[in-house]
């Protein structure tokens, strides 16, 4: 398998190639930021028509009072737990392949989050009451439950929020002052400047630094499994059927670094191709990132298996009814598109040859999300189309346009701050990249001589 | 007597090693080998150990913000519980631990990240104002010693830096 990257590539010519793609992208990136943005002005539209017309337009039901703004919300919020992956825990392992790509995945974190974010005050509906979201004791006397998952909720977002944002940000300081050091006068410069906070790469400042990253990696890496857990504690700690699953936290966080994990094989492919990131966005390090998503697609079908043989095998015969609706009934088709798209399609990735395939990776990988997103609807529809009691069943309820506009439209609003974030900050980390040479180039010096080689 | 502030850049990480042990070893009057600054395009801890011991503070700004937003939050929430007039408890605990577990266990993480980028902001003397001896080529690819000393330390800075091959030298007097 050749080299994650060339040791003789020039330091000069990293911050080069890196400074190019905030200046000279290829058309395409225009391309697809005009998609972008005509997306979320769809998914505007629906929601003004949503806010001045009511819910109802929305389609939802006293069944189905979650539906696809919520399935929605836990993707996103499953999306952002890769950029975590590949920035801490690959970090703290020293896995030096995941330099050149952690940066966009730490965006793509943060942006998912803030898209997720969205997702709650649409589906609140009252935009004006969105202080009643938050859980803090007021003299409205609507005091917030604080034994409930839903208000754990409202803080592990907030915290995992606040803190995906300073991690990107403080990765990304001694980049800035590449950025302040080498781009001409303009708004730019000023910001570069402002946001570097004055780096010069002193021995303080590097001592501190690493210590602060590291840190803040050991923070991040709980954080984000705790998110998701309590994600998933929204659903596991009701009594619904198809929800009360012990292994549910575990599922929803294997399932969230499965989807973060192929929405980066996407971007990578993307990023790659529209920003020249060939020499930095090389083919090893796709081949490892794809082994990666195997191992958690597997581990994503495990669990999926846990969970339907311990309702098929249990006691509780509501459950398994509602497991039984989800496969023979009006969401079958969903239901085994997600088992295909989720734990047959990847068994592509298991092949050598496909592994390096990128336009068979792009669409594998948008297919796999297609999956995860099915899994999100999986989990609420069918449960609150078919509940304990027969007379709040409700096996007909379809999303109105006006949801799935707004869940089209939040793919857009993604794609659109995180094109514009690898347009104004580099999706590739400069320094990271240079140690990542620097120490590879280290060990070819240390490397004994093979027999015959002088 | 005024003191005088010299940048030299390396091309090769190694001669500044070599340098720096140099400067270390020689004695020179008039300067402190503590106010010697190593400036590098990255993370470089086999060159700062050569520099020697200099402590790292950070982690104890951690300590204390993690455990400041822990016990803030668990205090938050569980004064907010004891306020039987709003929410009556009937039967229940009052302040049930294993829910404020979760709240304290999220505030603990956040206070200790806010708490650790403050931690560095002070420990890494950042935001700073760009001192006048700075290379962009710093940033780039080549690794900067700055020293400080009296006029007659100078020469001797010279000396070794150009031993060492120094591509370049900058020089400022300083207050």
């Amino acid at each position: 398998m050749g080299k994650d990257i060339r040791e003789d590539i020039a330091w000069a010519q990293i911050n080069k190639d890196v400074l190019k793609s905030l200046e000279n992208p290829k058309k395409l990136y225009w391309v697809i930021l005009l998609i972008a943005i005509a997306m979320v002005g769809v998914a505007v539209g629906c929601e003004i028509y949503q806010y001045q017309t009511g819910m109802g337009v929305s389609n939802k039901s006293n069944s189905h009072v979650w539906s696809l703004y919520i399935a929605t919300f836990i993707f996103w919020i499953g999306m952002s737990h890769s950029g975590t992956l590949l920035s801490a825990i690959l970090h703290l392992m020293h896995a030096d392949w995941r330099k050149p790509i952690y940066r966009f995945a730490e965006a793509m974190t943060t942006f998912s989050l803030m898209t997720a974010g969205l997702f709650v005050l649409v589906h609140l509906g009252r935009l004006w009451m969105v202080y009643y979201v938050m859980p803090y004791p007021n003299e409205r006397w609507v005091w917030p439950n604080f034994q409930s998952p839903l208000v754990w909720d409202m803080f592990a977002i907030a915290t995992y929020l606040s803190s995906s944002v300073i991690f990107l940000y403080v990765g990304m300081i001694p980049d800035l002052a590449i950025c302040r050091d080498n781009i001409h006068a303009g708004w730019r410069k000023k910001l570069y400047t402002v946001l570097s906070l004055g780096w010069e790469g002193t021995d303080r400042q590097w001592r501190n630094f690493r210590i602060t990253y590291l840190t803040i990696a050991c923070f991040l890496i709980p954080l984000a499994v705790s998110v998701h857990s309590i994600v998933a504690s929204d659903f596991a700690m009701s009594n619904m059927p198809g929800w009360h699953v012990t292994s549910f936290p575990p599922y929803f966080v294997a399932g969230a670094l499965y989807s973060g994990c192929a929405a980066i094989i996407t971007l990578f492919v993307i990023l790659r191709y529209v920003f020249k990131f060939e020499e930095y966005m090389t083919l090893p390090i796709m081949r490892k990132l794809v082994r990666l998503t195997f191992a958690i697609a597997m581990v994503w079908t495990y669990l999926n298996l846990i969970e339907f043989s311990s309702v098929w095998y249990g006691h509780d015969q509501t459950a398994k009814d509602q497991l039984i609706f989800k496969a023979t009934g009006p969401y079958a088709p969903y239901f085994w598109a997600m088992i295909f798209f989720g734990s047959i399609l990847p068994l592509l990735l298991a092949f050598k040859r496909f592994q390096t395939h990128l336009p068979l990776l792009f669409v594998v990988s948008i297919l796999l999300n297609v999956g995860m997103w099915l899994e999100r609807w999986m989990i609420i529809g069918p449960s609150f189309a078919h509940g304990h009691y027969p007379w709040t069943w409700d096996h007909d309820q379809w999303p109105s346009l006006v949801q799935w506009g707004i869940v089209f439209g939040s793919f857009g609003w993604f794609t659109l701050l995180f094109m514009v974030f690898c347009k104004v900050f580099p999706s590739v980390s400069m320094y990271e990249v240079k140690e990542m040479v620097y120490h590879r180039t280290l060990a070819l010096k240390n490397k004994p001589a093979v027999k015959g080689e002088h | 007597m005024s003191q005088r502030h010299l940048l030299a850049l390396f091309n090769d990480f190694d001669e500044a090693v070599a340098a720096i042990s140099e400067l270390r070893a020689a004695n020179i009057k008039g300067f402190d080998f503590d106010d010697l600054i190593l400036k590098s395009p990255i993370e470089h801890p086999e060159v700062e150990t050569v520099l020697g011991d200099r402590p790292i503070k950070v982690q104890w700004f951690t300590l204390a913000g993690a455990c400041m937003g822990g016990l803030l939050a668990f205090t938050l929430v569980a004064s907010a519980q004891a306020n039987f007039f709003s929410q009556i408890k009937a039967g229940k605990p009052i302040v049930p631990l294993p829910p404020d577990f979760v709240l304290t266990y999220e505030m603990f993480i956040l206070g200790g990240v806010f708490i650790t980028i403050l931690g560095f902001l002070i420990c890494a003397g950042l935001p700073a104002k760009r001192s006048p001896l700075y290379s962009a080529k710093v940033s780039e690819d080549q690794i900067g010693i700055l020293v400080k000393g009296d006029e007659a330390a100078v020469t001797a800075f010279k000396a070794i830096f150009t031993k060492h091959k120094a591509l370049e030298i900058q020089e400022e007097a300083g207050k």
